[in-house]
């Protein structure tokens, strides 16, 4: 019966979610310790879940019991309640960050569970339009917390996410009707063989994974798709964007690293050579010019949001490529993308917070007056570069590895081309953070649009910087340190990730 | 149906091009429409385009309501999975559309313009 914790990890979130606006009639307060009792229970879930399908294999649940295909089923395999445990430790972590950065209130705290369960549900459902619901509810809250610090920036960035996200699902939602077309179920595990005999090469089928493509590659923000992400994470409130950066685009990831393998399969790509041609160069595109935007950026979020881009360009050429290892980079990078981007986004956060600091020049010498936030900005960032021993290097590796070894020679030097580059940026900050003097920015003349400041954390023109260590409690610090040593001490797990996740790849590439 | 003609296409799957029409005007209207609140009523176009195409493949020929009678007899029938579908979609249509209109109200009483090159200008300057 163990089963049935893959629906309680759906439901309690989603339930609780409702309790922080009810104790919030009576209490003011009453929000984050709901948010925190939810957000360990998930936690602690995960954990239990992902011992359980090491030990015995996947987990399966009809819903309602109803027979399958005709019902929904939620699955839990080594690779979602991998991407489980991420939800529920970043959202742990996020918590405790922001008690004190904020936002507050209720409504806040009710949303940011309803986004965990949305999120615990694109991971852990088996049904292809139930999935497309969860991306909805995922969607949904998200746009309600880019805005929710109410200025009117963040609302603008969260309006562009709305048309950009819900075409991104419809898309998604048109590619499902065709696949329903052609096969009649919308079963995952069904749909499997349901294809196989329609036939790969069939255009129904080819189409339906163009739009299933193109929908997800907006909601992971590939170039040119992007244009919505570097908006709503550089004007979400920090915890947001430390929050949505690690899992949002890691959730619609992992569905279509789900829905490539375990629907489609990889005879699929082997078949249409073509749409994995395709698919490649887009990515790569997407590599280069996320990584060149990144670099040309002089706003610390902005510069992490076009990181982003490249670095989803990465996992969706490992896809692409669709051999063993690759596809192993990608997953171990899906998880270290979003611990690592939790981890920058939460630091450069604490940096706003006590020096109002938001742009590079801002940051110089830093490093003498925060020394743990700087070192773990430079950690992370290393690891981001992709230098050994990181969780980073792992992803990289593996999917360079793949790509040598499919021969496609291509994606392996954009990948090199892409570290240096990543290389460049990350060293733009360090260069700041420890080896400039404080208080002589070299361009504070240009006037960039770091007006709104939060929390009365004031800059005046980037001259002396005045502190606000209030702003600041250890435990921020020590969520962005811990996280640091994770992505460093991970660096040495490849083959925990490898035992784990061997059934799962074996099921891919039987 | 060996060759299909465009006049055959146009007269016996006049639900489908219904379906091209209607999503690739919203789609249209959501990029080439400045005003937001004309963007979000072409984001619902396209949805709406989306959801027929559902409900036309739901349908059979002489089908009839799926409703069973206990001995299992009758049938044809109409396919009710696609219709659920739809119903779900159409709920989170209109639970977007509040955040949309939502979000609109707040941009229009700070910034006073449902323009969006003028919101962007005046955020530049900000």
């Amino acid at each position: 019966m163990s089963d049935v914790v893959l629906p309680l990890l759906v439901a309690l979130p989603i339930m609780i979610s409702v309790l922080p606006l009810i104790f919030g009639l009576k209490y003011e307060n009453a929000g984050w310790p709901i948010a925190m009792g939810g957000s360990l229970t998930v936690l602690a879930l995960a954990v239990y879940t992902i011992t359980e399908v090491a030990a015995n294999g996947r987990l399966i649940h009809a819903l309602g019991n109803y027979p399958q295909p005709y019902g929904i089923e939620l699955v839990g395999d080594e690779l979602s309640t991998l991407i489980v445990l991420l939800i529920g430790l970043v959202s742990v972590l996020v918590l405790v960050y922001s008690r004190t950065r904020g936002p507050y209130g209720n409504a806040f705290h009710s949303g940011y569970l309803l986004l965990t369960g949305g999120l615990l549900g694109v991971v852990l459902t088996g049904d292809l339009f139930n999935l497309f619901v969860f991306l909805e509810i995922t969607g949904l809250v998200t746009y309600a917390l880019v805005a929710s610090d109410r200025s009117g920036k963040s609302a603008y960035a969260a309006l562009k996410y709305v048309f950009l996200g819900t075409i991104g699902a419809s898309l998604y939602l048109i590619g499902v009707g065709y696949l329903y077309v052609a096969t009649g179920t919308l079963n995952m595990r069904d749909l499997q063989g349901a294809i196989e005999t329609v036939g790969y090469t069939d255009p129904l089928i080819q189409a339906a994974f163009g739009f299933i493509l193109v929908g997800f590659a907006l909601k992971v923000a590939l170039f040119p798709l992007h244009t919505w992400q570097p908006d709503a994470y550089a004007y979400a409130p920090d915890s947001v964007s430390a929050y949505i950066s690690a899992l949002v685009s890691t959730a619609a990831a992992y569905a279509l690293i789900r829905i490539s393998f375990d629907v489609f399969t990889v005879e699929f790509f082997l078949v249409n050579d073509l749409i994995s041609t395709a698919i490649m160069a887009a990515a790569s595109v997407s590599i280069v010019v996320g990584s060149l935007l990144a670099l040309m950026q002089t706003e610390i979020k902005r510069m992490f949001a076009y990181s982003s881009v490249a670095q989803f360009g990465m996992i969706v050429a490992a896809i692409a490529v669709a051999n063993e290892t690759a596809v192993f980079g990608a997953i171990i990078h899906l998880f270290g993308h979003g611990l690592m981007k939790a981890g920058l986004f939460m630091a450069a956060g604490i940096l706003a917070a006590v020096y109002g600091a938001r742009t590079i020049d801002e940051y110089a010498g830093l490093a003498n007056r925060s020394p743990f936030t700087a070192a773990s900005i430079a950690v992370i960032g290393i690891a981001l570069i992709g230098i050994p021993p990181s969780i980073g290097f792992l992803g990289k590796w593996f999917i360079g590895l793949g790509a040598v070894e499919a021969g496609e020679w291509g994606v392996a030097f954009v990948i090199f081309v892409s570290t240096m580059l990543t290389l460049a940026y990350v060293f733009r900050i360090i260069e700041k953070l420890y080896f400039d003097p404080p208080g002589d920015p070299h361009g504070h003349g240009s006037d960039h649009e770091h007006e709104h400041e939060h929390d009365g954390a004031a800059t005046d023109g980037g001259h002396e910087l005045v502190a606000d260590t209030s702003a600041v409690t250890v435990g921020m610090v020590v969520m962005v340190v811990s996280i640091t040593i994770a992505v460093v001490a991970l660096g040495f797990s490849w083959e925990l990730f490898f035992d784990l996740l061997a059934p799962v790849l074996e099921r891919f590439f039987q | 149906m060996t060759e299909a003609t465009l006049v055959d296409v146009f007269t016996t799957r006049h639900a489908y091009v219904m379906f091209v029409l209607l999503a690739s005007i919203g789609l249209y209207m959501m990029i080439a429409n400045q005003n937001l609140v004309k963007k979000l009523i072409g984001l619902n176009m396209f949805q709406t385009g989306v959801f027929l195409f559902f409900v036309t493949t739901a349908f059979v020929q002489g089908g009839s309501a799926p409703v069973i009678p206990p001995d299992g007899s009758g049938g044809p029938f109409v396919s009710p999975l696609p219709h659920v579908i739809v119903l779900t979609a159409i709920v989170v249509g209109v639970s977007l559309t509040a955040v949309g209109l939502a979000l609109i109200i707040r941009l229009y009483t700070e910034y006073g313009t449902l323009r969006a090159d003028s919101l962007r200008e005046v955020m530049q300057n900000e």
